[in-house]
């Protein structure tokens, strides 16, 4: 059920990144290059993309989830010095490259060589974001 | 071209709809990162399949669709290799460091008014700006 729900969940995301445009990166770069040939599309689909989620998360108030559980424990609504610094860092490689985790998966039958280096940086800078995490986590710190 | 906007509604409206139902069916929070991330460092080791279940729907959906699509689906990524590498590195670090990224704080964050959801998409649609500005602009790298 679970495996099934995942599948169907993947599909539809899938379908989504192909549709709208953002596996091209071009159309990500040209919404972030505000100084250059701007291109609105990425806010369409954001915005396509949080009605749906906002009845969702309305959806989920005294229910659980079809496949049985609990919803998940939300995040406190606090800022720290992991969200800035690694969404700084997620940022400047998004803009550098025009692709995000999702779109780099969604494309990989048709990114060629550039988006197989690309998956294959991005896990293993996946692999290293716990050890740097921490080293983040003990210069925030004061001594 | 002019078409784009309306495309991009669609294909959002159907993120959102995959968001909805990783969330009211597996009680789950759709992040692209967290999905892969936690493959990657061991942390979703009870829920492998279901992370590969729904990769493998990422990954397939777009093989059954090329064909209906007449135009060019190319990503056009830069044929700079210092830059990929460089860019999946941030990319791969920082959305774990922050715990999500444009599908984990963007969408899902921001449909239930999160801070956190808020305050991350703010900072890398900056950064990303700022990024294209330098490396485009001013270097004339990308």
């Amino acid at each position: 059920m679970r495996i099934l729900l995942s599948l169907l969940s993947g599909s539809l995301f899938g379908a989504g990144l192909f549709v709208s445009g953002m596996t091209d990166t071009r159309k990500v770069q040209g919404w972030l290059d505000v100084f250059g040939d701007w291109d609105p599309t990425l806010a369409f689909v954001m915005g396509g993309a949080i009605i749906p989620m906002f009845f969702a998360w309305r959806l989920t108030a005294g229910r659980t989830p079809l496949a049985g559980g609990a919803f998940p424990e939300l995040p406190r609504p606090e800022l720290d010095h992991r969200l800035i610094i690694g969404s700084v860092l997620f940022g400047v490689g998004w803009g550098l490259a025009g692709l995000c985790p999702g779109p780099s998966v969604a494309s990989l039958s048709y990114g060629g060589a550039g988006g197989l280096v690309f998956m294959a940086s991005m896990l293993v800078g996946m692999g290293a974001a716990p050890t740097i995490a921490q080293h983040l986590d003990r210069l925030a710190t004061p001594a | 071209m002019q078409q784009d906007w309306i495309w991009g509604l669609v294909g959002g409206g159907l993120i959102g709809l995959a968001g909805a139902v990783y969330l009211l069916g597996n009680g789950r929070i759709m992040g692209a990162s967290g999905i892969i991330g936690g493959l990657v460092d061991g942390s979703g080791r009870n829920t492998a399949w279901e992370r590969l279940a729904f990769l493998l729907g990422v990954v397939v959906l777009p093989i059954i669709l090329t064909p209906l699509y007449n135009v060019s689906i190319a990503t056009h990524i830069t044929d700079n290799w210092g830059v990929i590498i460089a860019a999946g590195l941030l990319v791969g670090v920082g959305s774990r460091i922050a715990n999500g990224c444009t599908s984990g704080h963007g969408v899902c964050g921001i449909s239930r008014f999160s801070l956190r959801g808020i305050v991350a998409t703010v900072f890398y649609i900056l950064a990303g700006g700022l990024a294209l500005a330098v490396f485009r602009h001013v270097l004339g790298l990308i």
